[in-house]
């Protein structure tokens, strides 16, 4: 589904490479991990996976159900089923919860050529995702994130998943700033929302989410590259050990 | 459809596909080819007395516009404003046009020429009463609390070419006619109020509408009435290289109602042409009005070529006591924008609220606020302005607060937010806050900030594109002020905001 070679990134403002040679390959129904310290590049990895400004491509290819994903437009990604639950929810003042949602779901039907959901259906499919993840009536009828609380911002990134049915999905560090009923709540979201055509990756710093989200494989990135891939033993090594073990793997790459 | 949020949410669907649709950014742009008929070209008072006589007026209306006229003369075009207004040759444009088959006035609607009633449907608005305005039954069909009506009065280039609804609103006892028709009609109430809330002298261009303005519309509503329905005007400048200066007066007698809607569109021209309307507002005790506007004049095209220059005075007199009047505007259109709608509280307990909308791209230029003159005791104000500035163009916010030495106890709370898209364009706020008592509170809040980068992210990672996420989000920035629309504006405005913003991203 998702082939990632050799890609070298660095940030448009200063030049400074990020990402410095990173290959993944996920395949359908594959929940991937990838934990690794601060500064070590998993966000810009699904930051450039998203299509987000600010980076500069040096080297490599990301193939996304074969088609070159760096030449399409960030909509065009989430027309193809690419969705990323950000580690901070933007606030929109002012455009409502509902709104932002219908617009985003007939935007990507019309983009990929389907019938618009009409208000009647579209309610009724919200709804009843909204009362799976527990989210108030009142809340979808705030703007976009606009007073919400750390939890209920992320339970608004699952509910606009849910909703938009993409068929692979990046968790990126959807785990901070959670308490454990919140991350329980959120990780029975996507675990119903999984299947073995939808992919995962989830980024965190943490071993605590993966207990709910159970990885097939566990990447540590250390410094720009995957140091270390395993199963989800992996993870808990690093929970008792840190990552000092694996920082002297990326050094000795250089 | 029972939530607000829900028929919101299917406006906000219209919004987006109608920028789809929409491949000409100026959709009203097409000019009707009609037999028009000019005054000479040029302004003195043979053109004053001309109009006057078109108008079959009375000879102290003729007066008045003479006495107009020489006051005119002496004064000079403001330049205080932050508009770079190219010279405006007075003597080069025609003060008087209408359609030649107009000269006998159609008594009714069934008499109109046909071609104006397709203009006038052209631009979404049925002359017929058996419809609603601007397609509010095509859009939003499931809809059936929204069942108002809207009486329309039509004003094409100088002439008020029908009113809808008029007998029915005259059994309840509510006067809607041209201001021409008044003069004849009801000389006793547009002698008490026409030229009470705008002197004759006010200002340059007030003074010139006094002498040379052809028509309007003219609104009283009874002690105790409540207007039936909505009252609007709709303006369309149609003929070349003329003037339109029309004049509006409404009188809310005591413990009465009116919302009032106003709209204005012109074609797609390269030469410029004036605008300079003067809009009175009169309120009695207990009685409220509510006057929006929703102007979208030609702006000219994307290198500053053609375009209305809009310089209007509007003012409401709080004359009463608990007298209320709330202005809303949305301002897309026009070359350059001159316009401070304002309320003057002399009533006791009276209060004035004013909600703001101005957008300026490519080479537009907007200068407009407020002025919130508090003379009477516990008088109340609120101003929230959204300025919006995208290509090359300025936008001003000027706002007056004065709260007199006699004013005990009065409010003003001003919130005044600007937003930028891209970087070659500017906003200006210029707030003059004069308050001479002690018990007077006056709050100023304000901000500018650009459409953010990380908004469009994640608007357009969840799948919008990028033009959509521009209209999304400054509707956003915009709602408070949308939401003090009556429906039927509000939709138009919506998609209003959306079109003038086309191209200003990438």
């Amino acid at each position: 589904m998702l082939n990632i070679d050799d890609l070298k990134v660095s940030l448009e403002e200063e030049e400074k490479q990020i990402i410095k040679g990173l290959s993944l390959s996920i395949k359908p129904g594959e929940v991937h991990a990838i934990m690794g310290p601060n500064g070590s590049g998993k966000s810009t990895l699904s930051s450039v996976l998203a299509g987000k400004d600010g980076y500069i491509i040096d080297n490599g290819t990301v193939n996304f159900d074969g088609s070159d994903l760096l030449e399409a437009e960030v909509e065009e990604r989430a027309a193809l089923g690419i969705f990323m639950a950000f580690q901070y929810p933007i606030e929109i003042p002012g455009v409502g919860n509902m709104n932002f949602l219908r617009t985003a779901l007939n935007s990507q039907r019309k983009t990929r050529g389907q019938e618009e959901l009409n208000a009647a259906d579209f309610l009724k499919l919200v709804r009843g995702i909204a009362k799976d993840l527990e989210i108030s009536d009142e809340m979808m009828k705030r703007p976009v994130n606009v007073g919400a609380s750390g939890g209920e911002k992320k339970r608004n990134e699952i509910l606009q998943m849910c909703l938009l049915e993409p068929r692979f999905v990046i968790l990126d560090e959807t785990d901070s700033g959670l308490d454990v009923d919140a991350m329980k709540l959120v990780s029975r979201g996507v675990n119903n929302f999984s299947s073995s055509s939808r992919s995962f990756l989830v980024i965190t710093h943490y071993q605590r989410l993966l207990n709910y989200i159970v990885p097939d494989f566990v990447h540590i990135m250390v410094d720009g590259r995957i140091v270390k891939t395993g199963d989800k033993t992996l993870a808990l090594h690093v929970e008792e050990t840190g990552y000092k073990d694996f920082l002297q793997l990326g050094k000795g790459k250089h | 459809m029972t939530d607000n949020y829900e028929v919101r949410d299917v406006i906000d669907k219209e919004t987006l596909s109608t920028v789809k649709s929409v491949g000409d950014t100026y959709k009203y742009g097409f000019s009707t080819d009609i037999e028009t008929e000019y005054a000479p070209l040029g302004l003195n008072e043979d053109i004053v007395k001309l109009i006057s006589k078109k108008n079959n007026e009375p000879k102290w209306m003729l007066d008045w516009r003479l006495k107009a006229f020489n006051r005119w003369k002496k004064l000079k075009q403001p330049d205080w404003a932050l508009l770079k207004i190219p010279e405006i040759d007075f003597q080069d444009q025609y003060y008087y046009a209408r359609p030649a088959n107009m000269k006998e006035k159609p008594k009714s609607l069934d008499e109109v020429d046909p071609k104006l009633l397709e203009t006038y449907s052209k631009l979404g608005i049925p002359l017929t009463e058996q419809k609603k305005l601007a397609g509010v039954i095509e859009e939003n069909p499931e809809d059936k609390s929204e069942n108002r009506r809207v009486a329309v009065d039509a004003v094409f280039d100088s002439v008020s070419v029908g009113t809808t609804f008029k007998e029915e609103l005259k059994s309840a006892g509510v006067i809607f006619c041209s201001i021409s028709e008044a003069i004849k009609e009801y000389p006793d109430l547009v002698k008490k109020y026409l030229g009470s809330v705008v002197p004759i002298s006010d200002n340059f261009f007030a003074c010139l509408n006094a002498a040379v303005f052809s028509d309007g519309s003219f609104v009283y509503i009874p002690k105790g009435v409540r207007c039936p329905m909505e009252l609007s005007t709709y303006f369309r400048i149609n003929a070349e290289n003329t003037g339109q200066f029309e004049r509006t007066l409404i009188i809310a007698d005591d413990n009465s109602y009116v919302s009032y809607l106003e709209g204005c569109t012109a074609p797609q021209r390269d030469e410029s042409q004036l605008h300079a309307a003067v809009v009175e507002l009169v309120i009695l005790d207990e009685a409220e009005i509510k006057y929006s506007t929703v102007q979208n004049w030609f702006p000219g095209d994307e290198n500053g070529v053609g375009g209305i220059y809009n310089f209007v005075t509007k003012r409401a007199d709080c004359r009463g006591r608990n007298s209320k009047v709330m202005w809303t505007q949305v301002e897309t259109g026009s070359a350059i924008t001159w316009k401070y709608p304002s309320c003057v509280l002399k009533g006791d307990n009276s209060s004035g609220e004013f909600y703001s909308i101005a957008i300026t791209n490519n080479m537009q230029q907007a200068d407009t606020g407020t002025k919130m003159i508090h003379l009477g005791k516990n008088t109340n104000s609120r101003i929230v302005s959204k300025g919006i500035s995208a290509g090359k163009a300025q936008n001003t916010y000027r706002g007056l607060v004065q709260i007199g030495g006699r004013s005990q106890n009065s409010r003003n709370f001003t919130q005044c937010d600007s937003l930028l898209i891209g970087n070659k364009c500017g906003a200006h706020t210029v707030p003059y806050i004069e308050v001479n008592n002690s018990s007077a509170r006056a709050e100023h809040e304000a901000t500018t900030s650009k459409v953010d980068e990380d908004q469009l992210f994640y608007c357009m990672q969840r799948g919008i594109g990028e033009e959509d996420a521009v209209a999304l989000i400054v509707n956003g920035f915009c709602k408070e002020v949308l939401q003090a629309l009556p429906m039927e504006f509000a939709m138009e405005a919506q998609k209003l905001v959306a079109i003038s913003l086309e191209g200003s991203v990438g």
